[in-house]
């Protein structure tokens, strides 16, 4: 029990929530990296994955980008992405979009492909216009499954981002890298749990974007949605 | 620390060959570690999949505890457990297994939930006990699906044993390690390339064993 009474004490320690290396800077570094990856990566990802889904092109592509990416561990994507640029933020902001692009393509075109064809001849006979069927029909139909990638990358990013810390950038993961090198494990074991409310928290952040993300006449329709939830990859752990 | 160095290729053979014997081991500590996680997570899972198909009430709980477990980022995992299992291949594999257990429980309850209801009314006519039933009838037709998650939870079991080389594990994440804190781009390289090697051999391979499993499949 005392090692859990030291933990406690570790928090309630002043020193450790003020300066370069306290809690809140480690946090606004870990959100602040995390929100740029994830969105750099988003705005590189989803334009690709929604016109490949578009026209129904490149699934083999989209779909084993995926597969690839799972295979890479993002502990070698960071380690070289070092050699490539150097130690610091910069290799750790490359790593994280890189490993944040393939759930997003993979998704947005699963997401656009799946838009029923029903749908779309409904709209063409409604009168809509390309354009408009794609910004008034396909995208909104595509975008929970679409925002089900962002998710996951989101997730990974936050994750990994705690492995950025070997490479000399901050983060959350410094506590726990530190802690390790130290021999210090209360410092370790702190850390761990400063890293798993943050994940915790972007989960369920992510999550509502998701859900606030599905337009309202899908909602009801839980079972159509919940089959594309099932299509969709996976979370998965980094 | 910083030596971004042109003169260093991304891989000296001459390296390679003088440091065979620690490749071999890092890539055996790999293989053992991971099979050890995946085969641990079947054993787990199985049991708790089937109970969570047959009993639909534990499904929610189930889903969410083994959904909790697998956000909470690897190294954070490792690091809760140092202090109770210490710098061990103990702490690895709880934290390997954990990750196991979300894909291949879910994979295991969506298999079983697609036997057809047909085939399950043919087996119980047929007089089949629900044991029986069971191992002889559904989960034989929720094999792929059940592989499927096997596969997917080995290939990313090998690429988070890399991550417990921060823990004094690691197989080939040792040598990833290595060439980080040397600076030395062999050892990252061999690392690398081999991670994602063992990763689609054993993804083939696994593929391979579901087709002479389930011969009635022809696709």
């Amino acid at each position: 029990m005392s090692f859990l009474a030291d933990t406690l004490r570790w928090f309630l320690d002043p020193a450790h929530w003020q300066g370069s290396d306290g809690i809140p800077t480690r946090l606004e570094e870990h959100v602040v990296m995390s929100l740029a990856a994830t969105a750099a990566a988003a705005a590189l990802a989803l334009p690709i994955g929604l016109t490949l889904g578009h026209f129904g092109r490149g699934g083999a592509l989209a779909i084993n980008v995926s597969n690839v990416g799972r295979a890479l561990p993002s502990f070698a994507i960071l380690v070289i992405a070092v050699q490539l640029v150097g130690i610091g933020p910069t290799p750790a902001f490359l790593a994280l979009v890189a490993l944040a692009i393939p759930p997003m393509v993979t998704n947005a075109f699963v997401g656009m492909r799946d838009v029923e064809a029903d749908l779309r001849d409904a709209a063409r006979g409604l009168g809509m216009r390309g354009l408009r069927v794609l910004t008034r029909v396909e995208l909104p139909n595509a975008l929970p499954v679409v925002m089900a990638g962002v998710r996951t990358a989101g997730t990974q990013v936050v994750a990994t981002a705690t492995l950025a810390a070997l490479v000399g950038w901050g983060g959350l993961g410094r506590f726990i890298i530190d802690g390790l090198s130290q021999r210090d494990f209360v410092k370790v074991f702190a850390g761990a749990l400063l890293v798993a409310a943050l994940s915790a928290a972007a989960e369920v952040v992510l999550a509502g974007l998701q859900r606030a993300a599905t337009p309202a006449g899908l909602r009801s329709a839980g079972a159509r949605r919940s089959r594309a939830a099932r299509r969709a990859p996976g979370l998965e752990p980094t | 620390m910083v030596r971004l160095d042109a003169s260093d290729p991304w891989i000296r053979w001459d390296w390679v060959g003088s440091h065979t014997d620690r490749i071999l081991a890092a890539l055996g500590q790999h293989v053992e570690l991971t099979v050890i996680a995946v085969g641990a997570g079947l054993a787990v899972a199985a049991p708790v999949g089937v109970i969570a198909w047959r009993y639909r009430g534990s499904r929610g709980p189930v889903l969410a505890v083994a959904g909790a477990l697998y956000t909470i980022p690897s190294l954070a995992l490792f690091a809760l457990l140092v202090p109770w299992t210490g710098l061990t291949e103990v702490t690895a594999e709880i934290g390997l297994v954990s990750y196991t257990l979300l894909i291949i429980v879910r994979n295991i309850v969506v298999g079983l939930d697609g036997v057809p209801a047909e085939v399950r009314d043919a087996a119980a006519g047929m007089g089949y006990r629900p044991l029986r039933q069971l191992l002889q009838v559904d989960l034989p037709l929720a094999l792929p699906v059940i592989v499927a998650g096997v596969r997917i939870a080995t290939v990313t079991t090998i690429g988070l044993v890399t991550v417990t080389a921060l823990i004094g594990e690691g197989g080939l994440g040792q040598l990833l390690l290595d060439g980080l804190q040397r600076d030395f781009r062999t050892p990252l390289v061999v690392g690398s390339v081999l991670s994602v090697a063992l990763a689609i051999a054993c993804d083939v391979l696994l593929g391979l064993g579901q087709r002479l499993l389930t011969p009635w499949r022809t696709a």
